[in-house]
C-alpha cells in the first residue's frame, strides 16, 4: 500500500525510475519479438544473396552441389579467415569462389573471385564498395563491362610485372578520372589469385578428402 | 477507441494536414532532417523509400507517444520518447530487411538514422504529447507525406540532372507492376556528377527552399491585396 502511494507521487523517484524501467522492460520484449518474426527471414534473404552472387563467378552448369552446403575456411596472407565456397561435380572440384577486398579510394571495395582448378579467373564481381558514382562505379558490371576483362586471367598470364593498371604499367585500363578504383580492384584480384595459389591442394582436393582433412568448418 | 481527437473538428484535421504539407514543412519550413536527405536523394526511388519508411516511423511514434502522455513525466519525457522512437526504428530496419530486401540493400545504411531524424522527436515533443492519439498519428502522416514530398522532389531533380533518369529502380520498391515509373529522360546522357554528390543535394534544396519562399510571398501578397481591396470597399461604402 505505501509502494503505491509513493508510486502515485508522480514527482517521486521512485515513480520515474519505475516508469523508465518499465519502458525499457517493454521495449526490450518488443525487440525480442520482432527479432524472433523476423530472423529466419532476414537469414534466407541473406543465403539469397550471397547464391545470386556466387552464381555470377561459378556457372551453375559447372557444378551439381548446393554452393552453401559445404564452405571451407581457409587463412589469408594476414592469417584472417576466409570463407570459400567450392562448386563439384561429383566428387571433383570444379571451381571455388571467395571473397577478396581492396582499399577504394573512399572505403573498402568487396568483391567475389571465382576461379577454376588450374588457377584461371571464372568471374570476378564487386558486391559492395562507396566509390565515387560517375567516376570509380564502373567497376560494377551494371555500369560498365571493365571487370569482365580478368576473365580467363591467371597468376603467370599476364606476367606479375604487368599486372597493374596502364598508368603503373600494367595491362589494365583505368578510367578517365579514376585510378586508385582500379587499381584497388587489380590488387585485390591479384592478392585472391596468390590466396589460391598457397592454398592449391587444399581447395582443389575431391569431395571425401577434403572432408576428413578439413578441421576447420563453418557451422552452416 | 474513438480516433477523434480531444479537441476534434473538421478544421483541425485540415490545419494539420496544411502544416505537415506544406507551411510548417518538414524540410521546406523547419529545415530539419537535412542528413537523411541528402544523403539518399540521388535518386527519387531512393527517397521515396526513405519518405515512406520515416512516414510508418512518424505515425506509430505519434500514435504511440499521444496514448503514453498521460502516465509520462516531463523528468523522463524525453528518454521514452527516444526509446520509443528507436524501438519503432529497429522494427523498421528488421522488417524492411526480410520483406523489402532490395530496397533495405540500397537504404539499408540510413535506416538507422531516422532513430537521429530529430523531426521525429520533435513531433514527438511539439505535438503528440499534447493530443489525442488519432490526431497525433494524422499528423505524423502528414508530416510525414510532406518528408517525402521533398525527399522525392529532391531526388527527382538531382536524379534528371546527374543521371538523365527518373524513378530508376523503382520496381524494386514497389513491385514489378510499377516498373513503368522508370524512365530515361535523357538517352545517352554522360551525367552531371555535381548533382548526384552531397554538394549538388544542398544546391538542389536551395533552389527549392526559394520556390516555397517565393510561392508563399506570392500568395501572401495576393490574400493582402485581397484584403485591402475589399477594407476599400468597406469604406467606400459607409
Amino acid at each position: 500500500m505505501s509502494l503505491l502511494a509513493v508510486l502515485n507521487q508522480r514527482q517521486s523517484i521512485a515513480y520515474q525510475a519505475t516508469l523508465l524501467g518499465g519502458f525499457t522492460l517493454l521495449a526490450a520484449a518488443l525487440l525480442v519479438i520482432g527479432d524472433l518474426t523476423t530472423r529466419d527471414t532476414i537469414a534466407l534473404r541473406k543465403a539469397e544473396d550471397l547464391k545470386a552472387s556466387l552464381s555470377q563467378v561459378l556457372p551453375p552448369a559447372l557444378h551439381d552441389n548446393n554452393l552453401l552446403a559445404d564452405p571451407l575456411t581457409l587463412p589469408d596472407a594476414d592469417g584472417a579467415p576466409v570463407l570459400v565456397y567450392r562448386a563439384r561435380r561429383g566428387l571433383e572440384v570444379t571451381g571455388v569462389a571467395y571473397r577478396v577486398s581492396g582499399p577504394g579510394y573512399s572505403g573498402t571495395i568487396e568483391l567475389i573471385l571465382g576461379v577454376d582448378p588450374q588457377g584461371r579467373v571464372l568471374g570476378a564481381r564487386v558486391l559492395s564498395h562507396t566509390e565515387t558514382p560517375g567516376l570509380g562505379d564502373k567497376i560494377e558490371l551494371a555500369k560498365d563491362d571493365w571487370i569482365l576483362a580478368f576473365d580467363g586471367l591467371s597468376l603467370g598470364d599476364p606476367p606479375p610485372e604487368r599486372c597493374a593498371v596502364k598508368k603503373d604499367g600494367g595491362d589494365f585500363d583505368q578510367f578517365s578520372g579514376a585510378t586508385i578504383t582500379p587499381r584497388a580492384v587489380v590488387g585485390a584480384l591479384k592478392r585472391g589469385l596468390e590466396f589460391f595459389q598457397r592454398h592449391q591442394v587444399a581447395l582443389t582436393a575431391p569431395a571425401a578428402v577434403s572432408v576428413a582433412s578439413d578441421p576447420v568448418r563453418s557451422p552452416e | 477507441m474513438s480516433l477523434e481527437p480531444n479537441t476534434a473538428n473538421k478544421t483541425a484535421w485540415g490545419r494539420i494536414s496544411r502544416d505537415g504539407l506544406w507551411s510548417n514543412n518538414v524540410v521546406l519550413a523547419q529545415s530539419l532532417a537535412l542528413c537523411p536527405l541528402l544523403a539518399v536523394t540521388g535518386t527519387a526511388t531512393n527517397g521515396l523509400g526513405m519518405g515512406l519508411a520515416t512516414t510508418a516511423v512518424l505515425i506509430a511514434s505519434g500514435f504511440l507517444i499521444a496514448l503514453i502522455r498521460g502516465w509520462v513525466t516531463p523528468e523522463v519525457r524525453i528518454p521514452i520518447f527516444v526509446l520509443v522512437i528507436a524501438v519503432l526504428v529497429t522494427l523498421v530496419d528488421l522488417g524492411m530487411n526480410a520483406w523489402l530486401h532490395d530496397l533495405h540493400k540500397m537504404l539499408g545504411l540510413f535506416i538507422p538514422l531516422i532513430v537521429t531524424n530529430c523531426a521525429i522527436l520533435g513531433r514527438a515533443e511539439s505535438f503528440a504529447s499534447r493530443n489525442g492519439a488519432g490526431a497525433s498519428a494524422f499528423d505524423g502522416l502528414m508530416m510525414g507525406l510532406g518528408f517525402t514530398l521533398a525527399l522525392v522532389l529532391l531526388g527527382a531533380v538531382r536524379e534528371i540532372i546527374g543521371s538523365g533518369t527518373l524513378f530508376a529502380n523503382a520496381s524494386l520498391l514497389l513491385g514489378e507492376g510499377m516498373a513503368f515509373l522508370e524512365m530515361t529522360l535523357i538517352p545517352d546522357y554522360r551525367g552531371f556528377l555535381l548533382a548526384i554528390l552531397p554538394p549538388g543535394g544542398f544546391i538542389a534544396l536551395g533552389f527549392i527552399l526559394a520556390g516555397k519562399r517565393l510561392i508563399d510571398t506570392r500568395l501572401a501578397e495576393a490574400r493582402q491585396r485581397r484584403e485591402s481591396t475589399a477594407g476599400a470597399g468597406a469604406l467606400a461604402g459607409s
